[in-house]
C-alpha cells in the first residue's frame, strides 16, 4: 500500500504544482519531477508491511512489491530521457500533462499487479490502458501519433471486451471475482477453458504476442518516442505481471491447459517477430518487432508456472527495461536532434558520437543475449526455468531464434559501425537526463548480470502456479 | 584471488588501460606489456603444474577456486586446470602475444582494435580455466561476439558477408550446445538430488544414457561448429580469408580449438557412453572434414582460403582423433591442436606480412619471392614442412600420435578411416608444395615487388616466436604430451 500511497503524494504535489506554479516557476518542473520520482523509486525499497486488505481485494507480498520496484526504475528512465522532447515547442506547454498521464497509468498498473479481486483488477487495467491511448496521441498535430492514439484505444477497448467475456464465464461458473476463492473452485471444464482463453487474450493483446501483436508496429511508430519506449517496457511488463499473477495464482489448477497454449503462442510470436524485424528500416518499427519477439521470451518463462519462472520472468523484465530503455534513449536523442529514425541514417554514427554508438550497441547486444551483458543472464535464466519443466524442444526453437535475432540487432551494429557514410549525423550533445538515463541503464546492463542478489532474492518472493 | 583468475583479470586490466591511451605508441605499450604478462603467467603455470604433479598431485584439476555465484541454480564460479587446459593456455597466450606484434601497425581505429582483441582473448581464456558450465559458456559467447567487429571493421574482402556468417553460425552452434547444457544440468543430479554445472562433479555423478543419447550429439554439434567439422565448417574459408592478420591468427590458432576442447571436456567426458555409441556417425563427418578440407585448399588461389581450408582439415584431424577414444590418439589430437594453433598463427602472420607488402594474395599474381624477402620466406617454408607433417616440427609428433592410436582399433570400420584420413598427409603435401613453389621460387611476377623490404623488427620477434615453439615441440614432444597424458589417463579410464 506504501508505494501507492507514495506515488499518489508525488502525483497530487505535481498537479498542484503544475496548476498553480507561475510561468517562471514552471522551468523546474523536469528537474522537480525526476526527483520527486527519485524518491518515491528508492522509497519502495524499504521494507514494508506486507499482506491483504480491502477482505483480500487488494494483495502485497514481496513478488508484489518487487514488480512495482522494477517497474518504477522504468519510469524513472522514462521520465529522465522525456526532457529533450518536452522542451521543444509544440510540447514544452504540455510538460505537466506528460508526467500526470504517465504517473496515472503507473497508478493502474500498480493496481493491475497488486490486485486480488477481477474489479479491481479491470479497474486498474483501465486506468493503464486509457490514459495511455492520450499519451500516443500526445503530438496530435502530427499524423501518425494521432493514428497511433486511435489504433491503441481500440485495441485497448477489444482487447477489455474479451477480457470481460472471460470474466463474465468465470463469475458464471464461480460466482465470485476474489482470487483465493476462484483458485480452489477453477478446474478445467470447457466452459473454464473458454474463460482462460479469453482473459488471457485481453492480455496478450497488451504483451503484445502474436496473433494479438497487429497494433505493436503501427503505434509504436506513430506514438512520441518517449511514449514508444514507455509502452513497450513498463506497459508490456506490467501486463506480464499481471498475467503471471492471473494464471498462478487464479488459473494454477489448469496448469496443463495454459501451458499448452502458452506453448504455441510463444513459439510464433518469438518467429513471426524476429522474422518481422528483419525487414524494417524504420527503428521504432524495427524496436517494435523486437520487442515482440522479446515478448515471446518472457512468455517462455512465464510458461515455466515455476518460482524459478517466476523470479526469471521479473529478472527478464528488468533487464528488458535497460536493453529496451538505451536503445529508445539513443533513438529519442538523435530524433529529438535531427529528426532521424531510419537505420540507413545511423550509417557511421560512431565517427561523429561514439559515445551513443556504443550505448546503442550495448543495448541490442543485450537484448541479444551476448554475455557479458545482462541480457546474456536473464535470457539463460528464462532458458533454464524453462528447460526444468522439460521443454527442451520450445527452448532449442526459442534458441535457434536467437540468432534470427541476432542477426538485425548485427544489423543496427553494422550501421552504425561499419557502414560507410558521406553524411553521417552530426556530432552533438544530448542533455544532461539522457546522459544520466543513459549512463543508468549502461551501468544496470553491465552490473545486474553479476550481481547475484538481485536474481536469488526475486527468487525468494517468487510464487509458482 | 587465486592464481588462475589472474588469466582473466589481466586482459580486463588490459582493457581498462587501453581507454586513457592516446596514440599508438601508448597502445602498443600496454598491449606487449600485458600480453608479455600472460605468456609470463602461462609458462609458470606450467612449471607449477610439473612440480605439482611431479610432488604426486593427483588431483583431476589443479589450482582449483570455487565461489558460489547463483546459489538458487547452483552456478558456481569455478576455475581449475588439468593438463590439457594448461597447454591450451600455453597456446592461446602464444598465439596473443605474437599477435599483438603481428597488429603492429594496425589502422585505423587502433584502440579499439586492440580492445576487442583483448576482449576476444578474456574469453578465450576464461573457457579454458572453467571448470563451470555457466562461466564456460560465458567465457565462449564472449569470445565469439568481438569476431564480428574485428572482420567487419577491420576486415578485407567481403568482410560484412563473412563477419555476419561467421557469427551467426558459431552462434547456432552456441544454440545448439546451449540446449545440450541444459539437457545436462537437468539429469546431472544422479544420486546427489542437487543439479549441477560442476564439470566434475557431473562426470562423478554419471548422466542417464537415454539422456546421453540425446544431449551429446547436441553439445557435439554445438561445439563442433566452431571445431570446424563437415558440413558445418562453411563459415571458417570466408571468416579467415577476410579477417585481418591478428584476427585470422587468434581464430585459427586458439578459437578453433575452443571447438575441440569442448568437444572433449562437455560432450565425451561427461557423456562417455553415448560418445561410444555415437561416435562412428561423427567420425564420417569429420573423416570427410580432414579429406575435403585438404582438397579445398589444393584448387584455391588466395593464400589466406589454402590455409583456412588446411585448418578445416587439421582441425578436422583434432575432431577425428578424439573421437578414436583411446588414450595415444586423445593426445595428439591435442598435440596436434597445439601443433596447428602454432603452425597455422604463423602462416597467417606471414600471409598477413607478405599482403602487407604485395597488397594481393593471389598465388598467381606472385612469384620469386624468396630472392625479395628472404626472411619471411624461408620462415614460410618452416610453416609449410611443418604443417605436411615433416620430422623435426610439431606437425609430425602429433600426426604420428593420432594415426598411430587411431590405428589401435581393430575394426574395419575404423582402419578404413583411419586410412582415409592419413591419405590428407600426402594432399597435404601437395597444396604446401604447390604454393611454395609457386610464390616463393621462380621468376618475379611483378616488377614492383623487386623494391619490397623484408620483415621489419616486430615481425620478426612474432616469427621466431612461433617458429622455436613449433621446433621446440617437433624435438621435446615428450614435454608436452606427458602433461596431456597425465591429465587423459584419469578421463579415459572408462
Amino acid at each position: 500500500m506504501k508505494q501507492e500511497m507514495s506515488l499518489m503524494v508525488v502525483f497530487l504535489i505535481l498537479i498542484v504544482y503544475d496548476l498553480f506554479a507561475s510561468e517562471n516557476l514552471k522551468k523546474y518542473f523536469q528537474p522537480v519531477a525526476c526527483l520527486l520520482f527519485l524518491a518515491h523509486t528508492i522509497y519502495g525499497f524499504f521494507p514494508q508491511a506486507v499482506g491483504t486488505s480491502f477482505a483480500g481485494m487488494y494483495v502485497c507480498y514481496g513478488a508484489e512489491i518487487s514488480m512495482k520496484n522494477i517497474l518504477n526504475i522504468g519510469v524513472l528512465l522514462v521520465l529522465l530521457q522525456s526532457n529533450g522532447w518536452l522542451s521543444k515547442e509544440d510540447t514544452s506547454f504540455k510538460r505537466g500533462e506528460f508526467f500526470m498521464l504517465t504517473l496515472l497509468t503507473l497508478f493502474g498498473m500498480y493496481l493491475m499487479i497488486s490486485s486480488g479481486n477481477f474489479i479491481l483488477f479491470y479497474i486498474g487495467l483501465e486506468t493503464a490502458s486509457l490514459p495511455m491511448a492520450a499519451l500516443a496521441a500526445f503530438d496530435k498535430y502530427k499524423n501518425n501519433s494521432a493514428e497511433a492514439g486511435a489504433k491503441y484505444i481500440f485495441n485497448a477497448v477489444f482487447s477489455s471486451a474479451c477480457l470481460l467475456f472471460g470474466l463474465s464465464f468465470l463469475y458464471g461458473a464461480c460466482g465470485t471475482f476474489y482470487f483465493e476463492d476462484l483458485a480452489t473452485c477453477v478446474y478445467s471444464t470447457p466452459l473454464l477453458v473458454m474463460s482462460l482463453v479469453f482473459i488471457s487474450v485481453g492480455l496478450f493483446f497488451k504483451i503484445s504476442l502474436v496473433p494479438f501483436h497487429f497494433w505493436t508496429a503501427d503505434v509504436y511508430q506513430g506514438a512520441p518516442t518517449n511514449v514508444t519506449a514507455y509502452l513497450s517496457t513498463i506497459s508490456k511488463g506490467a501486463a506480464v505481471f499481471a498475467l503471471m499473477a492471473i494464471l498462478y495464482k487464479v488459473f494454477g489448477n489448469m496448469y496443463d491447459e495454459w501451458q499448452n497454449m502458452l506453448w504455441w503462442i510463444v513459439l510464433i510470436t518469438i518467429t513471426v517477430g524476429n522474422l518481422f524485424a528483419m525487414r524494417q528500416t524504420n527503428l521504432k518499427r524495427f524496436l517494435a518487432f523486437s520487442s515482440v519477439s522479446q515478448a515471446g521470451y518472457i512468455a517462455l518463462a512465464v510458461l515455466a508456472g515455476s518460482v524459478q519462472g517466476m523470479a526469471s520472468t521479473m529478472y527478464y523484465i528488468l533487464v528488458y527495461i535497460f536493453s529496451n530503455m538505451a536503445a529508445f534513449g539513443v533513438i529519442n536523442a538523435i530524433e529529438t536532434k535531427t529528426g532521424k529514425v531510419d537505420m540507413t541514417d545511423y550509417n557511421g554514427l560512431y565517427k561523429t558520437n561514439p559515445k551513443l554508438a556504443l550505448a546503442m550497441m550495448i543495448s541490442v547486444f543485450s537484448l541479444g543475449g551476448i554475455p557479458p551483458l545482462a541480457g546474456f543472464f536473464s535470457k539463460f535464466f528464462v532458458f533454464t526455468a524453462a528447460a526444468a519443466q522439460g521443454q527442451y524442444l520450445l527452448v532449442l526453437f526459442a534458441l535457434l531464434n536467437t540468432i534470427i535475432s541476432l542477426y538485425y540487432y548485427l544489423l543496427v551494429v553494422k550501421a552504425m559501425f561499419i557502414n560507410p557514410n558521406e553524411t553521417p549525423i552530426e556530432k552533438f550533445n544530448s542533455d544532461g537526463y539522457m546522459k544520466i538515463s543513459l549512463v543508468f541503464c549502461m551501468i544496470g546492463l553491465i552490473v545486474v548480470g553479476f550481481a547475484r542478489g538481485i536474481y536469488e532474492y526475486l527468487s525468494l518472493v517468487g510464487f509458482g502456479a | 584471488m587465486d592464481f588462475l583468475s589472474l588469466f582473466v583479470l589481466v586482459p580486463i586490466l588490459m582493457l581498462v588501460g587501453f581507454l586513457p591511451c592516446k596514440n599508438i605508441r601508448q597502445i602498443r605499450t600496454v598491449a606487449v606489456i600485458g600480453s608479455s604478462i600472460l605468456l609470463g603467467l602461462s609458462v609458470a603455470l606450467v612449471c607449477m603444474f610439473i612440480g605439482e604433479r611431479a610432488a604426486g598431485n593427483t588431483a583431476e584439476m589443479l589450482f582449483t577456486f570455487d565461489r558460489v555465484w547463483f546459489p538458487t541454480l547452483n552456478i558456481h564460479y569455478s576455475v581449475g586446470v588439468d593438463g590439457v587446459s594448461v597447454v591450451m593456455l600455453l597456446l592461446s597466450s602464444i598465439i596473443v602475444f605474437t599477435g599483438v606484434f603481428a597488429s603492429w601497425n594496425q589502422q585505423p581505429l587502433t584502440k579499439e582494435f586492440f580492445m576487442w582483441l583483448i576482449l576476444l582473448a578474456t574469453g578465450v581464456f576464461g573457457f579454458f580455466i572453467s571448470v563451470d558450465l555457466f562461466t564456460m559458456l560465458l567465457f565462449y559467447e564472449v569470445a565469439l561476439i568481438p569476431m564480428y567487429l574485428l572482420i567487419g571493421v577491420w576486415g578485407t574482402g567481403k568482410k560484412e558477408y563473412s563477419a555476419m556468417k561467421l557469427t551467426l553460425m558459431l552462434m547456432g552452434g552456441s544454440a545448439l550446445m546451449m540446449v545440450g547444457i541444459f539437457g545436462i544440468y537437468f539429469n546431472s543430479a544422479g544420486s546427489t538430488g542437487t543439479f549441477t554445472f560442476n564439470l566434475q562433479e557431473i562426470a562423478q555423478n554419471g548422466i542417464p544414457i537415454e539422456a546421453q543419447r540425446i544431449f551429446f550429439p547436441l553439445t557435439f554439434i554445438g561445439f563442433g561448429v566452431l571445431g570446424a567439422m563437415f558440413p558445418f565448417h562453411t563459415w571458417s574459408p570466408d571468416g579467415h580469408a577476410s579477417a585481418p592478420t591478428a584476427v585470422s591468427m587468434l581464430h585459427a590458432g586458439v578459437l578453433m580449438k575452443l571447438g575441440g576442447y569442448g568437444c572433449y571436456r562437455v560432450a565425451i567426458c561427461l557423456m562417455p557412453q553415448a560418445a561410444h555409441e555415437q561416435s562412428w556417425f561423427f567420425l564420417i563427418l569429420t573423416g570427410i572434414s580432414v579429406v575435403y578440407g585438404a582438397f579445398g585448399a589444393c584448387v584455391q588461389k588466395d593464400l589466406k582460403y589454402i590455409n583456412a581450408y588446411s585448418s578445416v582439415s587439421h582441425c578436422g584431424l583434432v575432431l577425428f582423433a578424439i573421437l578414436m577414444l583411446n588414450e595415444t590418439a586423445m593426445t595428439g589430437a591435442f598435440m596436434q591442436m597445439l601443433s596447428h594453433g602454432l603452425m597455422t598463427a604463423l602462416f597467417f602472420a606471414l600471409i598477413g606480412m607478405i599482403y602487407g607488402r604485395t597488397h594481393t594474395r593471389d598465388i598467381r599474381e606472385m612469384g620469386g619471392l624468396m630472392r625479395i624477402m628472404p626472411f619471411l620466406s624461408v620462415s614460410y617454408v618452416i610453416a609449410g614442412l611443418a604443417s605436411l607433417g615433416l620430422p623435426g616440427f610439431s606437425g609430425f609428433v602429433s600426426e604420428m600420435m593420432i594415426f598411430v592410436g587411431s590405428f589401435q582399433h581393430t575394426d574395419m570400420f575404423h582402419r578404413v578411416f583411419t586410412v582415409v584420413a592419413c591419405s590428407s598427409i600426402v594432399i597435404t603435401a601437395v597444396y604446401i608444395l604447390r604454393v611454395v613453389g609457386k610464390i616463393l621460387f621462380g621468376g618475379v611476377q611483378n616488377e614492383h615487388h623487386k623494391t619490397l623490404t623484408d620483415a621489419t623488427w616486430f615481425e620478426k620477434i612474432a616469427v621466431v616466436t612461433l617458429i622455436v615453439c613449433i621446433t621446440g615441440i617437433g624435438f621435446f614432444p615428450s614435454f608436452v604430451s606427458d602433461i596431456i597424458k597425465g591429465s587423459l589417463t584419469i578421463m579415459t579410464s572408462w
